[in-house]
């Protein structure tokens, strides 16, 4: 009954991978070419990443980049996770409304999301004297996190059985130890992919951090500042090492996701 | 969705949090968009935007553009996709959200390293001779063949036709992924019941697929095109600063030397309406709690 | 017109290499209420499937109305089918639901009104044509699936566990519907369910399956009275079977003495199945049974008691109205016809 896909429907998908992938080969493969050259290939090296190493620039960016995206990750998942029980347990009505704001940051686009914290923080680092800094990008980074921590826990919160934590409660657990002990493991696996997404999307952002980090600066926005100059193959360098290590998170995430499921379908 | 009485006092934290950082700086956009610098109110900022009509026509149109190829190249791809193992999609779907998390930034340099004028494709086209061709054939045609320019390169970077690209390259996977999932979740028996009913197999696209498809149509087209609208690093890449979008303007107000917040506020603003249209088309179309779960 | 009007012969069905349907000779007389009956993976589904055409066989062939069919795909054949969830559309309300089939065949409007409305008051449902299906609990949706099949005037109406997720009452009432239903509108029904009580009440013919093969085929009565094997016996009601031997005709031993049948046709002193329904026993003072034995155990059921009996070579399931206590001796008693005899499976 399921018609398979001819050679067109193949050939097209092909084409796809081709389009997507062409050009981060092509970034790949000039981090290795020995001249500054991007289009002519004048022989292999590895001096790019040599030189990425030592540029303190790029490594204080690097730094700072890890540090709030961990961070923002943490934060966001602690208060996600809290606000998505509490947002389970609303009526209906103010659950929906909640949503609505929790959609905002998602749905919206990043320059208006960063260009509103922009204008939120200095109005308030007049008020208060204070200068953007990473205080700020902090703070941006998590507000911008928290709705997608959101949206992975309350599918398991639905998932679970409402009885669970009066059984808990009957059995002698106080509040805590209900959550701890009975609630939180079993909304684990969407705690868990929240943090991840928190924490990539968090390396990820240029838009809202280039309004909100003042004179610090994330790793997107020194290779925003690179592309403004002439260009040099550290940045095919970075990609290449980005690249490598989000196609692993990705295929971490994937295989954990496979288990699960397997797991899943044992149970049934 | 029933009670698991851990009540709702967890979420008040964040219930602050999003409204210090969420709805009051929204709030700020729409209390600058209508003030001046001295505080008073003012509706200057929207009657200065008048100059700035080819600007938004410009992004609105780019961004159209981009969209409508998206849709035209990711509804079929993702009708394919669909038809394969799950095992194939799951896969498909990894390597077609991969690119997506590699920084902006730099997918969006590689393509101007390949568009570039001295650049991969130009060069390829001069390896195989393309050029040549073009400019044996030229001289030929041309009435002064003293006259006749030859061509050296495509001119493809710094033009809007690059800059559509790079929308529809980065924002692509935003197209494919909500259509697709959408497609797959079309319940099998619906389509076998449109078979029972008498219809062909393009009978079954056109009156049963293609309408429950339209949600995933909906929120691909929203996802693809607000961040279109509202790019800023696009054009000053791949157009050269010449064809300067929405985004560019705003960023010009806050970042740049034109630094006029009111002006970049009221700007906001009509993008922010533009967006909320979106959502609202989206909110009425699926199910409110689900659409936003595309990532 | 031939007596067959669905005719299944020698149909195979492979997936990835496991054998689903194995050698199926099956036919369907024209207006018949026919029922596939089996536990959950006997292929009954798979059947259901190739007659609608969504599934092909490896080998064998189908035939319709004495034609082969195997290459007619599903909206060729004048058949229409009741999916297990109903599948209707969620992007149509319930009169263009009723109406697709219509729309595809190109009937004008104004005939079209008129089958959609003659359908919705067919399944008691009159004024609801402009609802939407989400709106619709498990028994409307119900009727509007059948509806939206029937209205395409189908020769043959197939419905893969349409009763399955509606709850006991409401299933008792469609079954009384479904047969009214085929009465009225006078064509072949065939159905596939799981539940032997449902295949009882409604069939003309039930088919009982398992393991991709056709155990038995016959009438409701036939098969509850006469299984011809342990497992038909087994799962259509329950039932005691042990082992015995048939001597001659209508003379069977087991459990070390012997009584007179109904069966024939058995070869001398050859090994045998009996069985027995727990509700033919009669139960006896010790002293006036053929067979005598302790009571286990009883359970109330309703209308009657469950009690197991112990004799010295097989603990019985009885039925009785009358109670016994534990631990008392009884004795039961059994008539020639309350004796079933099965080869030995």
């Amino acid at each position: 009954m399921k018609p398979k896909n001819g050679k067109g429907g193949r050939l097209l998908t092909f084409l796809l991978f081709f389009f997507l992938y062409a050009p981060i080969l092509v970034l790949i493969v000039f981090s290795f070419n020995s001249t500054k050259s991007r289009t002519v290939w004048t022989g292999f090296t590895f001096d790019w990443y040599v030189k990425l190493f030592n540029n303190d620039a790029i490594l204080s960016a690097l730094y700072t980049t890890l540090l709030v995206s961990v961070l923002a990750a943490v934060l966001a998942t602690v208060a996600g996770t809290f606000a998505a029980v509490g947002i389970f347990n609303m009526k209906r009505r103010n659950r929906e409304l909640m949503l609505q704001v929790n959609n905002i940051p998602v749905v919206n686009a990043d320059i208006i999301t960063g260009v509103s914290l922009c204008i939120l923080f200095v109005f308030l680092g007049k008020m208060l004297g204070f200068e953007l800094g990473f205080g700020t990008l902090l703070i941006a980074h998590v507000t911008f996190n928290i709705p997608y921590v959101i949206l992975s826990v309350l599918p398991k919160l639905r998932q679970l059985d409402n009885n669970l934590f009066e059984a808990a409660q009957d059995l002698g657990c106080s509040w805590m130890q209900a959550f701890f002990k009975v609630i939180l493991p079993e909304i684990w696996p969407g705690v868990t992919s929240g943090l991840l997404m928190a924490f990539t999307l968090s390396i990820d952002d240029f838009v809202i951090s280039y309004f909100t980090a003042g004179s610090v600066e994330t790793l997107s926005m020194r290779i925003y500042a690179m592309t403004k100059k002439r260009i040099s193959p550290e940045i095919n360098a970075i990609s290449t090492i980005l690249f490598l290590t989000i196609l692993l998170l990705l295929v971490v995430i994937n295989v954990r996701e496979v288990r699960q499921e397997k797991k899943a379908a044992g149970k049934n | 969705m029933k009670k698991n009485k851990l009540g709702v006092l967890p979420a008040v934290p964040y219930i602050v949090w999003m409204a210090i950082f969420v709805v009051v700086p929204l709030i700020l956009v729409v209390f600058y968009a209508f003030t001046n610098e001295a505080g008073g109110f003012t509706l200057a900022n929207f009657s200065q935007m008048g100059s700035y009509t080819k600007v938004f026509a410009r992004s609105f149109s780019l961004s159209a553009v981009a969209t409508a190829i998206c849709l035209l190249i990711g509804y079929p791809i993702a009708y394919v996709l669909s038809k394969e193992t799950p095992m194939f999609q799951r896969v498909a779907m990894m390597l077609i959200m991969l690119p997506m998390w590699i920084n902006f930034l730099l997918r969006t340099y590689a393509w101007m390293s390949i568009l570039e004028n001295t650049g991969l494709l130009n060069t390829l086209f001069d390896k195989i001779g393309l050029f040549d061709l073009i400019n044996w054939i030229g001289l030929h045609l041309a009435s002064d063949p003293g006259k006749y320019v030859p061509i050296e390169h495509f001119n493809m970077i710094n033009t809007q036709g690059a800059v559509v690209l790079g929308m529809v390259y980065n924002y692509l996977p935003f197209m494919i992924m909500p259509i697709h999932s959408v497609i797959v979740k079309i319940d099998r028996s619906m389509l076998e019941a449109a078979r029972d009913l008498g219809a062909d197999s393009k009978t079954t696209f056109r009156k049963v697929i293609f309408p429950l498809s339209l949600p995933g149509v909906l929120s691909g087209v929203t996802m693809v095109f607000v961040p279109s609208v509202s790019t800023f690093i696009l054009s000053r890449l791949l157009g050269g600063g010449t064809t300067m979008l929405l985004g560019d303007l705003i960023e010009m107000q806050f970042m740049g030397g034109a630094y006029n917040p009111h002006l970049g506020s009221a700007i906001s603003l009509i993008m922010m309406l533009v967006v909320m249209v979106c959502m609202s088309i989206m909110n009425h179309f699926g199910d409110g709690e689900d659409t936003a779960v595309m990532l | 017109m031939s007596e067959k009007l669905i005719n299944l012969e020698n149909i195979h069905k492979d997936y990835g290499g496991k054998t689903v349907l194995d050698n199926l000779n099956l036919y369907v007389r024209d207006k018949e209420f026919v029922t596939l009956l089996g536990p959950s993976g006997c292929g009954k589904t798979t059947t259901l499937r190739i007659i609608g055409g969504f599934e092909t066989p490896s080998a064998g062939v189908v035939y319709f109305d004495g034609k082969n069919i195997n290459d007619v795909p599903p909206n060729k054949r004048p058949i229409n089918t009741v999916f297990q969830n109903y599948a209707l559309f969620n992007h149509l309300n319930v009169y263009d639901n009723i109406a697709f089939g219509l729309r595809i065949q190109k009937v004008r409007e104004s005939e079209i009104k008129d089958r959609v409305n003659r359908m919705l008051k067919l399944v008691s449902l009159p004024d609801y044509g402009q609802r939407s299906i989400d709106r619709l609990s498990g028994g409307e949706k119900q009727r509007i699936a059948i509806a939206r099949a029937l209205v395409n005037h189908p020769r043959v109406l197939l419905l893969d566990e349409p009763l399955a997720a509606l709850d006991l009452k409401l299933r008792k009432e469609m079954q009384r519907e479904l047969k009214a239903i085929q009465q009225q509108v006078g064509i072949t029904f065939v159905f596939v369910t799981h539940d032997q009580e449902e295949a009882l009440t409604m069939s003309d013919t039930i088919v009982v399956m398992n393991k991709g093969r056709i155990q038995q085929i016959g009438t409701p009565v036939d098969i509850y009275n006469e299984p011809k094997n342990a497992f038909v016996a087994n799962f259509i009601g329950e039932s005691n079977i042990v082992p015995g031997v048939m001597h001659r005709d209508k003379l069977v031993s087991f459990c070390g003495r012997t009584f007179d049948c109904l069966d024939g046709g058995f070869a001398p002193d050859e090994p045998v199945d009996v069985v027995v329904r727990p509700e033919d026993f009669e139960m006896v003072p010790p002293e006036e049974g053929q067979l005598t034995g302790t009571v286990r155990s009883l359970l109330f059921m309703g209308v009657h008691y469950e009690i197991m009996v112990e004799t010295e070579q097989f603990t019985w399931t009885v039925h009785s109205i009358n109670r016994a206590d534990v631990g008392d001796r009884v004795g039961l008693y059994l008539t020639p016809d309350d004796i079933h005899i099965m080869h030995r499976s």
